[in-house]
């Protein structure tokens, strides 16, 4: 009794975070001109493939910029905090995939982290893997 | 209005279209033109015969297109160019069509999206809308099992079981966007009991509709989960109980049983008690056996333990559950009720807490999230 057919899921890309690199990337001003372009032509085509497959949702980047923000109280301006150059997590942009399955899901992240740097090997990126939650339970008990 | 809508004739027109010689995939494109066609003249002038009227258009469109490709790329057609004049043929395709989108060859997704275009008359945007995905996204899983299934010859009869798993999925997506999935598996499943005389397809059907009429007490007014015990059985819909039953009972009198007519038969004992005390719960847990000896599934094996637990007692219930591996989804929020019925309120808060922490989706979370919450205060006394 499988009870839906396609869940979605968040890849996550993070400028700063999650486990040690396990290839130690110069920034990208470092790089080749024609190595950063064969990096962004593989993000588009991972793009496009993905539409192609009927799996995609949505993809964007982030800037490294912006600040925390919360409430400041009854009549007051809210509070902002940041931006913070060291904080240890930050995003740098998503896609959001729609797939039959968990497997297809870290398949297609896997994929992405081949992405090629320097000399045209992949970085090795992590990549973070995150489940949706669905806003309604089956409709069956 | 007497006329059946546009959508319920969409299978039988591009059954017709076929028949004349038209590829499955075209077939479907010139329909769904056609049905841009519907929207622009009926609502001025109703045409007599909608059927006929939309077999028109829609073999205008195909053929339109047909031309128009065959001025790009030279092509095989099977079709003479000129309309077919007079009354619509008699045979219907209508069957063959959910066979060919339930084709073993397609994913379930694309089984569904399929289902839901060729069968269902939908358009892309509102299946797209339905599943929460870009219209272009929707638009490539539909062409994509068009491509799939091209090959597969349309007169070939198929599997009456795949065609009803693809139509529990449908069920099973509930609602969201504006296309009410549950109420469109109904009507498919409905039209599809029509055609065919099978009785997992009427088991399916008394499925949806015992659940149906429940529907409108299981969420309160927030959007909150109310759990079966606690529902106000006025609310459920006695209509649609009683057609169940009686679906049920003509599927049940062929004697083949199957998993759809025992899921069915379920759903059918918790309709029939006026009160949750009235539940036959030592029959919902032969049923359960039942399912468990068609299925083998895991979840049928989790909703046994469950009911185990009404009938003979949380301990019973607790073994039972012992037996299945815990990582199941609903394992611990089946063992923190179990545990409260046991009266040991603390492990069950503990438990409602971890299993609102895995919960799948969001009203499952806040139902667990509360029973958590009801829980804890006492236990602070």
């Amino acid at each position: 009794m499988k009870e839906s057919t396609m869940a979605k899921y968040l890849i996550l890309k993070h400028y700063r975070g999650g486990p040690t690199p396990v290839v130690d990337l110069p920034s990208a001003d470092q790089w080749a001109p024609e190595e950063w372009e064969a990096h962004m032509q593989f993000m588009r085509d991972f793009g496009a493939r993905l539409e192609e497959t009927g799996e995609l949702v949505d993809s964007q980047a982030l800037t490294p910029g912006g600040t925390f923000v919360r409430y400041g109280g009854e009549g007051r301006p809210p509070v902002t905090d940041g931006p913070f150059a060291e904080t240890k997590d930050l995003i740098a942009g998503w896609y959001i995939i729609d797939v039959e399955s968990w497997d297809r899901a870290v398949q297609l992240a896997g994929e992405l982290s081949a992405a090629p740097g320097p000399g045209g090997t992949p970085i090795h990126e992590w990549l973070e893997v995150r489940p949706f939650m669905a806003d309604s339970p089956p409709a069956t008990e | 209005v007497n006329e059946p809508l546009p959508p319920d004739l969409v299978p039988a027109v591009i059954g017709v279209l076929v028949r004349r010689g038209a590829d499955f995939a075209s077939a479907e494109d010139a329909v769904q033109d056609a049905l841009v066609e519907v929207l622009r003249v009926w609502p001025d002038d109703p045409p007599r015969d909608p059927k006929g009227w939309l077999v028109t258009v829609a073999w205008r469109k195909f053929l339109d297109a047909a031309r128009a490709d065959t001025s790009r790329r030279r092509r095989e057609l099977r079709v003479e160019d000129e309309p077919v004049p007079g009354a619509v043929e008699e045979v219907d395709g209508t069957l063959q069509l959910y066979f060919l989108c339930a084709h073993p060859s397609l994913s379930p997704a694309s089984s569904v999206a399929l289902t839901l275009r060729a069968v269902g008359g939908l358009t892309t945007r509102q299946i797209a809308r339905a599943y929460l995905v870009p219209e272009a996204t929707m638009a490539q899983r539909i062409s994509r099992a068009k491509r799939t299934v091209s090959g597969v010859r349309f007169d070939q009869s198929g599997d009456v079981a795949t065609v009803v798993r693809v139509l529990y999925l449908v069920f099973n997506e509930g609602y969201s966007g504006d296309v009410d999935l549950a109420a469109e598996a109904i009507r498919l499943t409905r039209q599809l009991a029509a055609e065919i005389s099978h009785e997992e397809v009427s088991g399916l059907l008394a499925l949806m509709l015992l659940h149906h009429a429940r529907r409108p007490a299981r969420t309160g007014p927030d959007g909150r989960l109310v759990p079966l015990a606690e529902q106000d059985r006025s609310r459920w819909d006695t209509r649609l109980i009683a057609e169940g039953v009686d679906v049920l009972q003509a599927a049940l009198a062929r004697d083949r049983l199957g998993e759809f007519q025992a899921q069915a038969a379920i759903a059918a004992l918790h309709a029939d008690a006026r009160t949750v005390e009235e539940t036959d719960w030592v029959q919902i847990v032969e049923w359960y056996d039942e399912l468990v000896r068609l299925t083998d599934s895991p979840v049928a094996r989790l909703n046994r333990a469950v009911a185990v637990g009404e009938a003979d007692g949380p301990r019973a219930g607790l073994a039972a559950l012992e037996e299945l591996d815990p990582d199941l989804p609903r394992h611990t929020a089946a063992a923190a009720y179990l545990h409260e019925r046991d009266g040991d309120p603390v492990i069950a808060a503990r438990l409602y807490a971890e299993a609102a922490r895995s919960a799948p989706s969001l009203p499952e979370r806040d139902h667990l999230t509360r029973q958590a919450a009801r829980l804890n205060p006492q236990l602070r006394i």
